[in-house]
């Protein structure tokens, strides 16, 4: 099993997709890959609102990347239905120019029973793709919130993308990921207000620290305008290393859910719970 | 059980109502499925079909290409290594060009007033089929099809 997985390995890494593609599903279904921690996988975290286009976005980026010599693989996260367990996995249509030549890789991954979806084999896929080559990655977040923050466990590099025009820019007040966020995009520039959205998001982050260095830029995917700025400044931005506790943080927490979330008896605390039969303090000493 | 999905749009016809009610059925039905969106080339498909790992492509036609753009598709996955991928189709596909689409390896055409129960139950017996080791990829030997 070992010996045939490490041949799977190698003609992955020789350029073979279609044991790329399988060796993901492994990933994804819990096994363990024979591979040593890459520390130097370039990766990105694009989060944001609903949307804003973050996929569109992603795919004039990749564009832009592969036209500069770049291979790109892409993780794009959508949520399962809670109720059958299906996904509707959608994001990769926005990227549709990126369903040719071989320096792009888009992976659609549901969440599962992990709402958010960021779950701790990332890492693993990560790892993979930085080991087959792959120069840029890119993990699309389900844009659902600021529980999103758990994305710095994965990136080292965190763009929060949000659109004009939207009462949420409010929201850019509230602490969260607007303050982790190395880049902040104001997506569909083409559209009023793009400046003020902008505007309000920059003065909103001089308001609680006038030596923030967070890059606000505005984009339009549909009419091309700023890509190579941004691809420009993702390019040559360092690693924030001062967010490492934290991201060792949502590491661990990543791995507590799972492991939560994957513990056999949990459907059965469930039902004692429902039932009344134990209260929350047992069942955590029983998890 | 649980299977990843390729539901695709072939060629140029631009009616996808269809496949949307498709992709909603599988994914209510607990499947994970990928849409690839409108317009696509055979190539395209395929390439999707293979970086998803995905175990079964559904493609919806409705232009009257049929013919042309579902051969290349069996034929670039059966070229590309897939032969185990399952193909079904649906759309508008007259009955006398059906029986060249099952030679081709499609396992399944499903034409207007289908139910989605249908489908999903096509794909349970897929999925029972393929664990029993029996045919029913698109490069293995014909002769079972969904009826």
């Amino acid at each position: 099993m070992v010996l045939s997985l490490e041949k799977n390995l190698s003609l992955a890494k020789q350029g073979n997709r279609r044991e790329l593609a399988r060796l993901l599903t492994q990933i994804e279904s819990g096994e363990k890959l024979p591979l040593d921690q890459f520390d130097e996988s370039w990766v990105l975290g694009v989060t944001g609102p609903p949307g804003v286009g973050k996929s569109t976005l992603i795919g004039v980026m990749i564009e832009e990347w592969v036209n500069r010599g770049e291979r790109v693989a892409v993780l794009a996260i959508d949520p399962s239905s809670p109720k059958s367990g299906g996904a509707l996995l959608g994001d990769r249509m926005r990227m549709s120019s990126a369903d040719n030549g071989e320096s792009v890789f888009i992976r659609s991954i549901a969440t599962r029973n992990h709402p958010g979806g960021l779950m701790p084999f990332l890492d693993s896929m990560i790892n993979l793709l930085s080991y087959c080559g792959w120069t840029k990655i890119v993990i699309e977040t389900v844009g659902s919130g600021q529980s999103e923050i758990r994305i710095i466990a994965f990136a080292n590099r965190i763009m929060l993308v949000d659109g004009p025009d939207r009462g949420d820019i409010i929201q850019a007040e509230k602490a969260g990921i607007i303050e982790l966020a190395d880049i902040i995009v104001v997506n569909k520039s083409d559209l009023p207000n793009a400046d003020s959205a902008a505007i309000s998001i920059k003065k909103s982050l001089d308001l609680s620290d006038k030596n923030n260095d967070t890059i606000v830029m505005q984009t339009s995917s549909i009419q091309h305008n700023g890509i190579s700025d941004l691809i420009e400044k993702l390019d040559h931005m360092a690693i924030n290393k001062e967010r490492n506790i934290l991201r060792i943080k949502e590491r661990l927490l990543s791995r507590w859910d799972y492991k939560l979330l994957s513990n056999s008896s949990l459907g059965d605390i469930l039902l004692d719970l429902e039932s009344g039969a134990i209260n929350l303090d047992e069942a955590i000493e029983l998890l | 059980m649980s299977m990843r999905i390729v539901i695709a749009k072939p060629g140029l016809d631009g009616h996808d109502r269809g496949a949307k009610v498709i992709a909603r059925a599988l994914r209510d039905a607990g499947h994970e499925v990928i849409y690839t969106g409108l317009r696509r080339k055979p190539s395209e498909i395929v390439r999707v079909v293979m970086d998803e790992d995905a175990v079964a492509v559904g493609l919806s036609t409705l232009s009257g290409a049929h013919n042309v753009l579902i051969s290349k598709v069996c034929e670039e996955l059966i070229s590309n290594g897939m032969s185990d991928v399952i193909v079904f189709a649906g759309g508008i596909i007259p009955d006398s060009d059906r029986e060249y689409l099952y030679s081709l390896g499609v396992r399944a055409i499903f034409g207007p007033g289908t139910k989605t129960s249908s489908i999903i139950e096509f794909l349970d017996t897929i999925s029972e089929r393929k664990n029993s080791q029996l045919d029913v990829g698109v490069g293995e030997k014909t002769g079972w099809r969904w009826s």
